[in-house]
């Protein structure tokens, strides 16, 4: 609802968009649209650029060239509009804090400065923290608990923002079983309410089940579209190069 | 005369305590956001900037030497992140550059300044080791002003400076100005640093920088409680070791705060609970006399298979002993299977695995087969 009141029918639209750490380039010329209420992967490498293209989205790096809009608006006037989930392990989990303080903050973001959280962001919290099956971890220090235990939090705190569009960075990276399943469980509970969701991830296996929407990424943006068009052999093997063994499975799987 | 002793010591722990709670305060966020050593730098890159304010305006009021103080410290700070950003020395190391080129130009300045012929310089060589007998009342004003100016700042942005700390790229997506509170968050460290040195000496400024937090840290699992009890043990040390110097003659007052302050940090690091060395010694022996419960969990299940209509036939413990090695304590090793709800008794002597206990140990099992 409130997407198409935003207009435009592209929930995140990168024009051009080139990003370098000190002289190597990690994106080049990257264009990518992503149609509002998709769930999208973006599959490529490792060192493909696809961390740096998700925090360029967000303008948490600065890109050489290029353009970022999120429903057609330039990004620095999206403020509110992503949820992020950034990679588990860059996190520091030995800091003082617990399940429910990590989960509050998704609602900094709403209260402003000086503001501080009372009674209804706690409500929220909690609310967050039953979807994804934490509840009975409330108050337990971030320290003390386990990888997939951790992710949930994340999500658990992303949730809290209830914004239109999602970013989740390798969010079923060194996650249990149950967790990649509650994950899931939640994406698709955000997509049925039309949000749109966008994930950084590494499993070509699942990318059919899970996504509908997929981007291949090498530094340059190799080809981006519905799964079913886009995740075929041939853009694969551009996409990886010369890892055959990736695609060996994949085709003894279909 | 006793008066006046008195209202020296008033002086002396009303101006250490001041300086302990902003040091406390401020170095456990540099402490959580490893930056511990850069408040090293800072009180090092002070020194030239104390020498330099006397130069020029020949006054030592307590607020001249501290705004140069203050700047040398910040230009030092900036150095760092330019040395960081625009060569490949890495952090560590361009501190370690910072410190020691300003802290050398410092040492000429203040030799220079000694050795010019007036009475005026007197106490300024006080600024390395500290000496919290040579503190005025117009120092502690001054101190004091800054000090509450520093915590009203951390209080209001609280939830910002602990966004940033704990995750600055989540900081950023909210929208955050994260290059600004970063910048702030470093200017208030330096304030609190300024605050010290006259006290603490500008060579070991930086233990009050890191040692309360890093004690603090023991105890809390929440930031608010460390941040408080760093404060504390701040105003704790610094009241205690500057009382100690300013009553015994020639006793540099920077090195015996440390001294307290280390017994304070060594005591957290043993008896903290959870997190402490007298903990973890005393979990991992109750971890190491603990039975090995997985091998008489196969053994009963291998049993239990030998009844697939039956899951509740009971197994002799008899049976399980000679199935174990000679030392299992297979009775203790049954009761934590219990425990665990993994098996129970079926009657006397007798045990079988339950229903979770049987999925357990197929996963097991499995694991074993993939390894």
């Amino acid at each position: 609802m409130m997407m198409q009141d935003a207009g435009g029918e592209w929930a995140l639209e990168v024009e051009d968009l080139t990003v370098a750490y000190a002289d190597q380039p990690v994106l080049w010329d990257v264009d990518l649209q992503v149609p509002v209420g998709v769930k999208m992967a973006i599959i490529g490498p490792n060192g493909a650029g696809k961390s740096t293209l998700v925090k360029a989205a967000m303008g948490l790096v600065r890109p050489v060239a290029g353009e970022v809009r999120i429903f057609g608006q330039p990004r620095t006037s999206a403020q509110g509009q992503i949820a992020y989930v950034p990679q588990r392990a860059t996190l520091s989990w030995d800091f003082p804090t617990d399940v429910l303080d990590v989960v509050t903050m998704g609602t900094y973001g709403r209260l402003g400065w000086f503001h501080r959280s009372g009674a209804a962001q706690r409500r929220q919290a909690e609310a967050a923290l039953e979807q994804v099956g934490m509840t009975a971890f409330l108050k337990r220090p971030i320290a003390e608990l386990s990888g997939g235990q951790q992710q949930r939090v994340l999500l658990a705190r992303a949730l809290v923002q209830d914004a239109p569009i999602n970013i989740l960075d390798e969010p079923f990276q060194g996650v249990d079983a149950p967790t990649e399943r509650a994950i899931i469980g939640v994406l698709d509970g955000l997509a049925e309410e039309g949000k749109t969701i966008i994930v950084v991830h590494h499993d070509l296996q699942t990318v059919p089940e899970y996504f509908d929407f997929v981007l291949l990424l090498n530094v340059r943006a190799i080809d981006s579209g519905p799964v079913s068009d886009v995740f075929a052999e041939e853009n694969l093997r551009l996409t990886f190069g010369g890892r055959v063994g990736v695609l060996e499975i994949r085709e003894t799987d279909l | 005369m006793d008066f006046f002793g008195d209202y020296t010591l008033r002086l002396v722990a009303l101006g250490s305590a001041v300086l302990g709670a902003t040091s406390g305060a401020l170095g456990s966020f540099a402490y959580l956001r490893r930056q511990s050593l850069l408040g090293d730098a800072v009180s090092h890159a002070a020194l030239p900037g104390i020498a330099l304010a006397f130069l020029f305006t020949g006054s030592k009021a307590p607020l001249v030497l501290m705004v140069g103080a203050g700047l040398a410290g910040w230009i030092g700070t900036l150095v760092v992140r330019a040395v960081v950003g625009r060569s490949r020395v890495p952090f560590d190391s361009a501190l370690g550059i910072v410190l020691s080129v300003f802290f050398g130009l410092g040492l000429v300045l203040l030799t220079y300044i000694q050795k010019r012929p007036s009475a005026a310089q007197a106490g300024l060589d006080s600024f390395l080791f500290g000496q919290a007998a040579s503190l005025l009342r117009r120092d502690v004003v001054t101190m004091t002003v800054l000090a509450t100016a520093v915590l009203v700042v951390l209080v209001m942005l609280w939830k910002e400076f602990k966004l940033l700390s704990f995750d600055p790229d989540f900081a950023s997506s909210l929208g955050l100005p994260i290059r600004r509170l970063d910048g702030l968050l470093t200017l208030l460290l330096v304030v609190a640093i300024v605050i010290g040195l006259q006290t603490v000496g500008v060579v070991l400024m930086s233990a009050m920088i890191v040692a309360p937090a890093a004690a603090a840290r023991q105890w809390s699992r929440r930031l608010a409680p460390m941040v408080f009890l760093a404060a504390m043990i701040g105003v704790f040390s610094g009241v205690t070791g500057s009382v100690m110097s300013s009553t015994v003659p020639r006793l540099p007052t920077g090195p015996t705060i440390v001294l307290v302050l280390s017994a304070v940090v060594v005591v957290s690091l043993m008896l903290a609970p959870r997190r402490g060395l007298v903990w973890r010694f005393l979990r991992l022996g109750r971890l190491l006399r603990a039975p090995d419960l997985d091998p008489v969990l196969m053994h009963l299940f291998a049993l239990s298979l030998q009844h697939p209509g039956d899951p509740d036939h009971g197994h002799s413990i008899a049976v399980l002993r000679t199935m174990s090695p000679g030392g299992a304590d297979v009775g203790a090793a049954l009761e934590g299977l219990a425990d665990r709800g993994l098996a129970r008794a079926t009657g006397d002597g007798l045990w079988a695995p339950t229903a979770i206990g049987r999925r357990e140990a197929e996963r097991v099992l499995e694991r074993e087969v993939e390894s």
